[in-house]
């Protein structure tokens, strides 16, 4: 009987392991299945004519080009011009809800930027495509109103959220004496934020950052309807560009399977996946390195 | 425990349903075809309400590539089966069967308010291959022209390329749209864009514009005065039987299917 | 002492001026939120209507409604459920009840994190290559409820732990004082404690499968089936593809348009409905502790 008990105890133990392995699994799949794809096109361009070339044309007969340059720095715009929108704007609200919101108003905005969070990509697209690009275009008078500019504002609206909740729970974990030391000095509110709190929790503000900069270079849908979709380097920030998930959603339906076309998609898939995952890392390094454990560890 | 009699549960469920799925035809394919495609499915859905179908726009490859494979029943085409595929598709045992439908004129189009109304086939190609950039050029205002284009794949694209292009590169400022509805939504908001789609997307939203003084519409791509027209397809694995023989042969119907090409903008290729 | 009152007073003024663009940028967010929903309510509302929810869509997109679409999301999300919850479950019982630090429990850390920063074109791809090719899945229920519980699981995960540290230890120390074994003890009383908490987490996870587009357009939705599914073999139509393919496949725009906004305005009103649920469930929930 007591032995039936810790066997089943143990069993349980070990169905729970695997069922936690199971995302390691998931991810080792995915990489596994990308790289299988998308590898064999450096068959027939060399990874460097891959990277750095400026042509795409993967579908020309007579002499298909796959170069990827221009995805590559158009995703990186998107992300660096929705990174200076959406930076200031999630730390500043994190600050906000964390100092000097009262209690009320906290019950309020938190679900605010929540739901903001919870918005379908689909839906921003389509808002960027119908409203803000006319806007761009009558108001502003720029000639195309699906470009750079568009695609990064909503997608600053899209990372917002991830910015504010994880920067807020950096300045959350800053120590209250630290906090009371500076109050106690004599500093203004206002004072005790810009010089302690906000140093204290930089390194769990950068960790928001890059995870934000990560969320805006992954995401597909809003680049696909208002980025435009023009495989050249953005001259301004209202020229119209193609990122790399644009690329892949709207080119992977007319793919055939396994052609140079297809296998050139799986290959920016992976440099999509690349870059994701090199902002995770750096993000989760900077968090453990810096873990916030006390006011002694400062 | 109650988890894992779930999991069974939807594991023999998973297992189960086929066994049930009735008659289904499975269509892919081009997204010009599409529209024309959708209004047959519906009106055959009505006469023959058994019959399961599904229609996914993934371009004239996607559908080539789905007959190939066969995972599709039948696809739809906007360009002609190249020599490769064919070969491939005898290779696999199952020759495909191209079947025109419809002729088709490819129109170029711009914003209502843009005045120019007449192109030669020499000026599109300027400006799709990036050396006509403003609109004064070719008799507009003095604004750069934003040049729209299918995506490269497309069965669209490559019509454009061929016809218009003489197979030409596209210069890469060109915004690369995924569909045809997505090229027209562009241009219909966008006072200096052009761009070209299926006669059958025309409408108020969007200008015609004719080429070398001929407008494009189902007669003059019928009579072959108008220079970039072309064939319409659908694509079937060896000989269409069954169902899906029915189907085709109500496609081809002058009383039916052709019709309803006919009422979509296109022009029937049997009357 | 006059200056030092003049410098106090700056400083003062410099707070006031801080603390309005912080209301400011706090305000944006809310600003843009509200617009939002403010032009799909208006453009929208009009378009819904009885048999805009009950009716496949007709003429090519132009009338009809969008039935389809909204059985094919409830069965995507409500399938996509069913499998990455109980598995997301587990997953938070090994790591809040029987992990110990260490290098096994940092490696599955690195894991969830990381597939929770995969880009959802990425699941697409994957779930492509490897649901709908390798498995021969086909474009499908199943592919796309598959592709998208990978997608939601470190999601649950997440919020599972959440709700599981907040189960007070007094309660495990307890039940195990009393003589029974580790996993009596999460199944009597740590899963009992913890089941409301995940719940939010299972509405969080359901909303997100919902509202996601780029992972099932190439694993699970078509443009047009008005059946709905017979099996879980057959493709579907999905809300937010929908949206998508209205917006940018439509033969006639003006005639497209309302039933666009109708569309755009059913899925949100789903997806933050959803949201709603489930911050009022967890708000209920920090009140009762």
């Amino acid at each position: 009987m007591r032995f039936d008990r810790k066997a089943k105890d143990n069993l349980a133990k070990y169905f729970f392991l695997c069922t936690a392995l199971f995302s390691i699994l998931a991810l080792a799949l995915i990489t596994i299945y990308l790289f299988m794809e998308g590898l064999p096109i450096f068959k027939v361009t060399s990874v460097t004519d891959f990277v750095f070339g400026q042509y795409w044309y993967p579908t020309n007969e007579a002499n298909p080009e796959f170069g990827i340059s221009t995805l590559i720095v158009a995703s990186l715009a998107v992300t660096i011009l929705s990174s200076c929108l959406a930076i200031p704007l999630g730390v500043m609200t994190a600050i906000y809800l964390s100092e000097i919101a009262t209690h009320n108003m906290r019950q309020i905005v938190k679900p605010v930027v929540e739901l903001l969070a919870s918005l379908p990509s689909v839906v921003i697209g389509f808002f960027g495509m119908v409203v803000v690009a006319p806007f761009l275009q009558d108001v502003m008078d720029v000639p195309v109103g699906l470009n750079l500019f568009n695609a990064s504002l909503m997608l600053a609206f899209m990372s917002v959220p991830t910015i504010c909740s994880v920067s807020e729970d950096a300045i959350y974990s800053v120590p209250r004496e630290l906090k009371e030391a500076s109050l106690a000095l004599g500093a203004t509110h206002w004072e005790t934020i810009r010089k302690v709190i906000v140093p204290a929790s930089l390194s769990g503000i950068s960790t928001a950052v890059i995870l934000g900069m990560s969320r805006a270079i992954g995401e597909t849908m809003v680049v696909l309807m208002v980025a435009g979709g023009a495989a050249m380097f953005p001259n301004s920030i209202f020229s119209p560009v193609r990122p790399m998930p644009a690329s892949i959603a709207a080119e992977m339906a007319e793919a055939p399977f396994r052609s140079n076309h297809y296998r050139a998609l799986f290959a920016t898939g992976i440099v999509l996946f690349l870059f994701t995952l090199v902002f995770n890392i750096i993000a989760q390094h900077i968090s453990e390195k810096h873990k916030q454990t006390g006011a002694a560890t400062l | 425990m109650k988890k894992l009699a779930l999991i069974t549960a939807v594991l023999v469920l998973a297992l189960a349903l086929p066994a049930m799925a009735e008659t289904e035809i499975k269509i892919d394919g081009s997204t010009t075809v599409l529209p024309i495609m959708q209004k047959m499915v519906e009106a055959y859905m009505k006469e023959n309400p058994a019959i399961k179908m599904t229609v996914s726009g993934g371009g004239s490859g996607n559908g080539i590539k789905a007959i190939l494979d066969g995972t599709t029943d039948l696809a739809m085409s906007s360009r002609k089966m190249e020599e490769k595929e064919l070969d491939m598709a005898k290779e696999k045992g199952a020759p495909a069967m191209p079947m025109a439908i419809a002729i088709d004129a490819l129109v170029p189009i711009v914003n209502p308010a843009n005045p120019v109304a007449n192109l030669t086939i020499e000026q599109l190609r300027g400006i799709y291959t990036g050396k006509i950039t403003n609109w004064k050029e070719v008799g507009g205002e003095d604004k750069q022209i934003v040049v729209i284009s299918r995506d490269t794949s497309s069965g669209t694209y490559e019509a454009w390329s061929e016809l218009v292009l003489n197979k030409e590169k596209v210069f890469p400022g060109a915004l690369l749209q995924a569909s045809s509805g997505a090229v027209k939504e562009v241009v219909s908001k966008n006072k200096f864009a052009i761009a070209y789609d299926g006669y059958g997307y025309v409408d108020k939203s969007v200008k015609a514009v004719s080429v070398n003084g001929i407008a494009g519409n189902p007669d003059t791509a019928s009579n072959g005065t108008y220079p970039v027209s072309r064939n319409l397809f659908v694509i079937t694995r060896g000989a269409p039987q069954g169902e899906l023989a029915k189907f085709v042969d109500y496609i081809m119907n002058p009383a039916k299917g052709q019709k309803i090409v006919g009422e979509n903008g296109a022009m029937p290729v049997k009357k | 002492m006059p200056t030092a009152s003049h410098k106090l007073a700056a400083r003062k003024a410099y707070q006031t001026l801080a603390w309005a663009a912080f209301r400011c940028a706090t305000g944006i967010n809310g600003l843009a939120l509200v617009i939002i929903c403010i032009f799909l309510f208006r453009n929208g509302l009009s378009a819904i209507t009885w048999s805009f929810l009950t009716e496949a869509p007709r003429e090519s997109m132009t009338a009809g409604g969008i039935f389809p679409c909204i059985v094919g999301t409830v069965l995507l999300s409500v399938g996509s459920m069913l499998v990455a919850f109980p598995l997301g479950v587990a997953a938070a019982i090994y790591l809040n009840e029987y992990a110990r630090p260490g290098r096994t429990l940092r490696f599955i850390r690195l894991g969830i994190n990381n597939l929770a920063g995969v880009p959802s074109v990425v699941f697409g791809l994957f779930g492509l290559a490897f649901f709908v090719i390798f498995f021969g899945f086909g474009v499908s229920l199943l592919s796309g409820i598959l592709t998208l519980a990978i997608l939601v699981l470190p999601v649950i995960i997440g919020t599972s732990e959440e709700a599981l540290r907040s189960v007070p230890n007094t309660y495990r120390e307890a039940s195990l004082g009393l003589g029974a074994t580790k996993w009596q003890t999460i199944r009597l009383v740590v899963l009992p404690a913890a089941v409301p908490g995940m719940l939010t987490g299972a509405i969080l996870g359901l909303s997100r499968a919902a509202g996601e587009t780029a992972a099932i357009m190439f694993t699970a939705s078509v443009f047009y089936t008005p059946d709905l599914p017979t099996s879980i073999f057959s493709p579907v139509m999905a809300l937010p593809y929908h949206v998508y393919v209205l917006a940018t496949a439509g033969t006639n725009i003006e005639k497209t348009r309302p039933l666009q906004y109708g569309t755009a305005l059913v899925l949100i009103a789903l997806v933050l409905g959803m949201n709603m649920a489930a911050i009022w469930l967890r708000a209920r929930l920090q009140k009762q502790r």
